[in-house]
């Protein structure tokens, strides 16, 4: 993987040393695609590499340089070496499933229209054609049940995912996934497990209308025995879905209607990212402003004119919304003293009032100044178009935030 | 007029034919046209004239047939679907069966067979296991009932008279199937084997419970005997029967799932969407309705108005029997055959037992509230399913008083040894409270536990000394 390639040996010119590097490499990609216990490389969020399980990696040995964009955000340097190959969101969603799919025969697909038609953000097109559409499964309208029937193939030993069309339309299904997916392994004691993996579009779109503009993040927070992760980038969309496909708790991965079609540059080596790390996006010194999906870019385009006006923000995509990462968001508090988040849930009980909470908490001591929240305001999201705007928080306000924060 | 009225239908008939399989020989039966379920009305149907002879001439009168299509009473269409008859006869289709759907039986109230074969079938040493284990079942109710009554265990669900639904339905399956539960079926795990003394560790929640105290009593759950674990809310499990029968049937196996669920389950929408996905799928499950009459206090008439719950069955596409559930032989060769159609046909098949609920629907409910007393009386004594299939098992010599006698003294005492040794048995220990969870304890857990810990080694007094932690 270029990046990877990038920190060892701290060499610039990357294509001629790919041999030698190659190496001296401790961990290498032996694994093949195909089931068995494949040696894969986890690339946190900071660079370091670890190798293996999915579950907890160990902390590398090795320092490598940001693997992520760093300040000058340039991802130049992998373009020289092996270039890996672009995509769109949607495509890296697609592609970590079919590997998935092809590594584990117990990995299958069950939600409306992901069959022939490929998913109504077209997520899963082509792979009914190719696994048959027993194992990319179309079914009848009934969210409940579809969850429900994702469930009782999770006990009996699949690994099934689970697509809403629409996060809102899981709203249906919350008996199943509070009172079964999230508690049956632990009132079991432990007998059944549930790997399921509940994905679908979410957020406020393009004037989609209040019911298909629902943060479900919001009311699943509290569900006890499930993850929850929300992925931003096609590199994040597609290591988070491997990574939860391959976890044995249930999932439940945030997407975002708005994102499907962002281009970026992907490592053609299989990676896995980790499910409970947050990921640097632009380290810095003045604020820390947490963020993560959609806002993520508000908060990036912000961050511009604040940096013209003298700023130095870091911002963090928490990516991993159950559990907290704490490690990491600890770590930015206790250096620069200052939180700024921004989110899209609504201003009461949503994802940010949770994290306000944790942070004060535990990191109270290292803040110079209360933890501003930016969300949305409690209202249904309306259809017209100036509206709908105005309860997104946008780049002008984070500015604004920002400036009053740091003083 | 006839004979033309004939050929007319004949020539429309083979219109359609267009659908079916290309190959067919000049006298070929008929029985596949398009789709699947319009194939099997084609086969089922008591009306001859869908069963016709196609001849080679026939590939002329097609271009006949569509050239006068527009004169011709075309008598059915092709609609999303499928092709429907049509009728000039404006009839309603009435809400309600006349008469209603019959229900199998096959030994009579006094315990004679009615369908000698079907009795003969079943062997001495099945009928005895079936007899005992109903015994053992209605014991343990009594026993764990009185128990809650004495404030032994906090709560407790009794099967009383649906004791040969509970044992008989699991003895026509076979130890690979499946069972998704509602809560009273404790008898399908008794007949799996499950001991008397696992059913008082879970019901006490004492450290030997498999599901390490987590659940209320009756909530029981055991994977090695292919029992899911029980969970409260009503219906959940028939998705997830589907879900369990789409892994089965993705793997190839001889195995079907069975799920259990009472009349009141069939209100909730995971009813509906459970028979219509296992409908769809053609998933290997059986739906086991316990029709017993009573969802707590809310008695028939107020929890639908259809004849019962078979009537749904096709409602769904799916085939349907009732059976009388007191009845152990019945239920048996129900189930039995049941399962074969649900395994090598690929299909959900809804068996509606019809049957009492004899006891309150649990400790915390007392049922002569909203019911006559003299109505529980008759049908825990007169119409009692262990009754009538003790007159048959005594008619054939194969039970005595005396071995009745000694049944009951035996499993009434080792019943009582086994809340005696599972009321002194340890409940489970602190750190059981976080774990599973997730796969493994995460560190926010660990950290709550941390300060739990802490709690109780500060204030000792306020937390039960005999618990480990």
């Amino acid at each position: 993987m270029a990046v990877v390639f990038q920190g060892i040996g701290a060499a610039t010119a990357i294509s001629s040393t790919n041999a030698s590097v190659s190496t001296r490499m401790p961990f290498s990609s032996r694994g093949s695609p195909s089931g068995g216990k494949a040696s894969f490389l986890i690339v946190r969020s900071d660079g370091r590499l670890s190798s293996g399980s999915n579950s907890r990696c160990r902390r590398a040995d090795q320092l490598i340089t940001n693997a992520v964009a760093t300040k000058a955000e340039s991802s130049t340097a992998s373009t020289s070496s092996k270039p890996g190959h672009e995509l769109l969101l949607f495509e890296a969603l697609r592609e970590g499933l079919e590997e998935e799919m092809d590594r584990d025969p117990r990995v299958c697909v069950m939600g409306e229209d992901v069959g022939h038609y490929g998913g109504s953000y077209k997520v899963t097109k082509g792979l009914a054609e190719k696994y048959g559409d027993l194992r990319v499964l179309d079914t009848p309208i009934a969210e409940n049940s579809f969850t429900g029937m994702a469930i009782g193939a999770a006990m009996t030993g699949l690994r099934p995912i689970v697509e809403g069309m629409n996060m809102g339309f899981l709203l249906l299904a919350f008996n199943q996934i509070s009172n079964n997916c999230g508690m049956l392994h632990y009132t079991s004691g432990g007998q059944f497990k549930i790997p399921v993996v509940i994905r679908g579009p979410g957020g406020v779109g393009r004037q989609l209308g209040a019911e298909h503009s629902q943060r479900l993040e919001s009311y699943f927070q509290s569900i006890p025995g499930i993850q929850m992760v929300a992925c931003s980038t096609p590199y994040n969309a597609k290591g988070l879905m491997k990574a939860a496909i391959r976890s044995e708790n249930p999932v439940v991965l945030f997407e975002h209607v708005l994102l499907y079609n962002l281009k970026e540059r992907i490592p053609d080596e299989e990676y896995v990212l980790n499910l409970e790390e947050a990921e640097m996006v632009r380290p810095g010194e003045h604020v820390t402003i947490l963020t993560y999906s959609r806002m993520r870019y508000h908060v990036m385009q912000a961050a511009k004119t604040l940096v013209n006006k003298g700023y130095d923000p870091e911002v963090i995509d928490i990516r991993s919304l159950k559990p907290f990462d704490l490690y990491t968001i600890g770590n930015s508090v206790k250096k620069t003293h200052r939180v700024l988040i921004v989110e899209e849930c609504m201003r009461t009980g949503g994802i940010g009032a949770s994290l306000t909470a944790a942070i004060n908490e535990n990191f109270l001591d290292y803040l110079d100044a209360p933890i501003v929240c930016l969300s949305s305001q409690d209202v249904p999201t309306p259809y017209a178009g100036t509206l709908e705007e105005w309860t997104v928080v946008q780049p002008a306000q984070i500015v604004t935030a920002v400036e009053q924060l740091c003083g | 007029m006839g004979l033309v009225r004939i050929l007319c239908r004949r020539l429309c008939r083979t219109s359609f034919l267009r659908h079916a399989t290309s190959s067919i020989n000049s006298t070929t039966e008929i029985g596949v046209v398009g789709h699947r379920s319009l194939a099997s009305a084609c086969r089922d149907s008591p009306s001859p004239i869908f069963f016709f002879r196609r001849f080679e001439s026939t590939e002329a009168q097609f271009q006949h047939v569509y050239s006068d299509s527009e004169d011709d009473t075309q008598e059915t269409l092709d609609y999303p679907g499928g092709r429907i008859p049509f009728t000039s006869q404006m009839r309603f289709i009435s809400e309600f069966p006349e008469p209603r759907i019959p229900c199998y039986r096959v030994l009579n109230e006094d315990g004679y067979p009615i369908v000698r074969k079907i009795a003969e079938q079943m062997t001495k040493e099945e009928a005895l296991k079936i007899y005992r284990s109903m015994v053992t079942l209605q014991i343990m109710d009594t026993v764990f009932y009185e128990a809650q009554r004495q404030g032994r265990i906090s709560f407790y669900v009794t099967s009383a008279g649906e004791e040969a639904i509970n044992i008989s339905s699991a003895a026509g399956l076979s130890p690979d199937d499946l069972v998704l539960p509602q809560y009273r079926e404790a008898g399908v795990l008794l007949w799996r084997g499950f001991t008397l003394q696992e059913f008082a560790s879970q019901c006490f929640g004492n450290k030997y419970d498999y599901g390490k105290g987590r659940q209320m009593p009756i909530h029981y759950g055991s994977n090695k005997h292919n029992y899911f674990t029980i969970s409260s809310p009503i219906a959940t499990q028939l998705p997830q029967a589907v879900g369990a029968a789409y892994s089965l049937k993705t793997d190839g196996k001889d195995a079907c799932v069975v799920t259990y669920f009472g009349d009141g389950a069939t209100s909730e929408g995971d009813f509906h969407a459970g028979l219509n996905f296992a409908a769809v799928m053609e998933a290997p499950v059986i739906f086991f309705c316990r029709n017993n009459g009573w969802a707590i206090s809310t008695p028939l008439i107020d929890q639908f108005r259809s004849d019962g719950v078979v009537v749904k069955g096709q409602a769904y596409g799916v085939r349907s029997i009732r059976v009388d559930g007191n009845d152990a032989l019945a239920i048996y060769s129900a189930v039995r055959a049941a399962r074969e159609m649900v395994i090598t046909e690929q299909r959900p098949i809804l068996i509606e037992v019809l049957t009492y609920r004899v006891g309150h629907h649990s400790t915390s409910d007392d049922s002569t509230r909203y019911r006559p007393a003299d109505e529980i009386e008759h049908w825990g004594t007169a119409r009692n399913p262990i009754a009538r299939f003790r007159k048959w098992i005594d008619r054939n010599g194969w039970w005595t008083e005396d071995d009745e006698s000694k049944h009951r003294a035996n499993v009434r005492k080792e019943l009582l040894n086994a809340i005696q040794v599972a009321e002194r048995a340890e409940k489970p220990p602190l750190s059981e409270l976080f774990t599973d969870v997730y796969e493994s304890v995460p560190p926010n857990l660990r950290e709550q536990e941390e300060l739990l810990r802490e709690n109780v080694k500060k204030n000792p007094q306020d937390y039960p000394s005999n618990v480990a932690l």
